[in-house]
């Protein structure tokens, strides 16, 4: 290589470097993207030779079938908790900028749900939400509530499955928060001192402002979260009882591996792929207007 | 001497109240994985013994554990080499460089955050099927490799913090590009290899649907799977699933309470970025 000019050489690199990646993110992102537009409109079953043309009609009977767009019902606790989770995280990572003792062990602690394994804290909470074994009814038994059936009450199972959302990221959000807290220069709290400000119009008109870019990626990521929640309702409940807990993309994974329906199945994920970048598009016209 | 200060002890009361929510469901799992099958059911009752290892015992032949965690570990080191190797590549291509068509590159990455992994896997499926890798352990780290880009993001931050004159130097030496990506760039984002490794690691044992769709195998179980198979035959034995589910936390727990370091600060500076 090195008998070559360095013009030379930057093609080479440049060719030969990004060749393989760009590569893959084509094959494995944006081949599969295009791939179920197309798909979309069809009702290909995920094995035959011929892909026949349907037109509109997948994305018809999504709109039309309240089986299938009735779900987004299903995750609206889970926004609801998210905006919660982040309101906690926000405040804990206030609490947890200003002097305190046991500063470190308390950011460790609670941002240890994070790194636990998905599926054992699923397994984990199956057994915190037991109907007659489980620790919560346990605990509320004490202030003398009787037995509630988290995961198999129909309008309960949601919140359930949300809340253990809520104990698993509330402290990875904090630590996100923190840091943005820890790069807002110490002397802007001093001149905030100086003007006599107290500790709360401190935190209105300054720790929260400095926090707004933040605040607004973290309500995109939740918000987009909440659409393409698969995971605890898949391990725990299987989308029960009775449909309960149907989130969207359970139903496209239904769809397509259980009904061989890969048309349909595509629709709903260009549907769920629209969606996000609608609620994207949203949000940058919003902080363009605040901006403008 | 301090005034008492009400908002002080404010703070102190609602950590507490923090911690215990954290902590109330493993101390439940952990009380109730040592307990045999004629113990209390209560579920916050001490176990008669802490060195009754009968359930773990158990889980870990009945749940093939060992098995998993080969697997899971194979798949971990083969995906990591592949995400350090081809993201230190696209960050010294995309950091160092100018040239026509960088920011539609740049902004194809940024696209691929978006997109969730699951709404691919209706056409990928197919894909993987006749790349014949379907039940065998490429299948996961082929994804794990080519459909992840959070390595791209972390090592296109920390090059920019490595100073272009070191690059330059070394072509006033006649270092070839090649050499010079070799010998300085990739040794340099050795820390942002530090926190990646961990991160991705973290991300991969806690990775759930992937084998689960691609390797039905019975000898192809991971971690997460392993507990899935067991739990759906033992409903309800809460000695042995509080068994399964230790097992398989403790070994991230470990991991990230001596490296916590490097996590917080992975986490931060990958976040405030974007």
């Amino acid at each position: 290589m090195s008998g070559m000019t360095y013009k030379t050489q930057k093609m080479v690199i440049l060719l030969s470097f990004l060749f393989l990646p760009v590569g893959l993110l084509g094959l494995f992102t944006y081949y599969p993207a295009v791939k179920m537009i197309y798909l979309s409109f069809s009702n290909w079953d995920g094995y035959s030779e011929t892909v026949s043309w349907i037109g509109g009609e997948n994305y018809k009977e999504i709109f039309k079938n309240p089986e299938l767009f009735g779900v987004f019902l299903h995750h609206i606790p889970y926004v609801l908790i998210g905006i919660i989770q982040n309101i906690f995280a926000i405040l804990f990572a206030v609490i947890l900028n200003s002097k305190l003792r046991g500063r470190n062990l308390f950011r460790v602690l609670l941002f240890l749900p994070f790194i636990m394994n998905a599926v054992a804290v699923a397994f984990m909470f199956q057994y915190v939400f037991d109907t007659s074994n489980g620790s919560l009814n346990a605990l509320l038994s004490f202030i003398g509530i009787d037995h509630v059936s988290w995961l198999g009450n129909e309008s309960i199972v949601n919140f359930s499955l949300a809340s253990i959302g809520f104990w698993k990221f509330m402290g990875y959000n904090m630590v996100i928060y923190l840091g943005a807290l820890q790069a807002i220069p110490g002397d802007m709290y001093e001149a905030s001192k100086i003007d006599g400000a107290n500790r709360f119009q401190t935190l209105w008109h300054l720790t929260i402002p400095n926090l707004t870019k933040i605040i607004q990626l973290n309500m995109f990521l939740t918000v987009t979260g909440a659409l393409a929640i698969f995971d605890l309702p898949f391990v725990l409940t299987k989308g029960g009882p009775a449909g309960a807990s149907e989130t969207f993309l359970l139903k496209t994974v239904e769809t397509a591996f259980q009904f061989n329906n890969f048309g349909l199945a595509s629709a709903m994920s260009i549907v769920l792929l629209v969606l996000t970048g609608l609620i994207l598009s949203l949000q940058h016209v919003v902080i363009n207007k605040k901006e403008g | 001497m301090k005034k008492f200060d009400v908002v002080h002890y404010c703070k102190y009361i609602l950590l507490l109240l923090a911690a215990f929510t954290v902590l109330f469901p493993p101390y439940v799992v952990l009380v109730n994985a040592f307990k045999g099958k004629n113990e209390s059911t209560n579920p916050f009752s001490l176990p008669q013994s802490f060195l009754n290892f009968d359930n773990f015992v158990q889980v870990f032949q009945r749940a093939s554990m060992g098995t998993a965690f080969t697997n899971t570990l194979v798949i971990i080191a083969v995906s990591l080499l592949g995400n350090v190797i081809l993201g230190t590549m696209t960050a010294y291509a995309l950091g160092r460089f100018d040239f026509r068509g960088k920011k539609l590159i740049m902004l194809a990455f940024l696209g691929a955050t978006i997109v969730p992994t699951i709404t691919t896997q209706v056409v990928v499926f197919s894909m993987i099927k006749s790349f014949g890798l379907f039940n065998t352990l490429g299948a996961p780290i082929v994804l794990f490799i080519g459909a992840d880009v959070i390595q791209i993001y972390i090592y296109l931050q920390f090059i920019s913090n490595i100073p272009y004159e070191l690059d330059e130097s070394a072509m006033m030496d006649g270092a070839s590009l090649f050499r010079i990506y070799r010998t300085m760039i990739f040794p340099l984002l050795g820390p942002a290899t530090a926190t990646l490794v961990i991160l991705k690691t973290i991300n991969i044992y806690n990775e759930m649907y992937i084998p689960y769709l691609y390797m039905p195998k019975k000898d192809l179980v991971v971690v997460s799977t392993s507990i899935m198979r067991f739990a759906g035959v033992n409903q309800a034995e809460w000695g042995y699933i509080c068994a399964a589910i230790l097992i398989i936390m403790i070994p991230t727990v470990l991991m990230y309470l001596v490296l916590q370091k490097f996590i917080f600060s992975g986490v931060t500076s990958g976040a405030v970025k974007s």
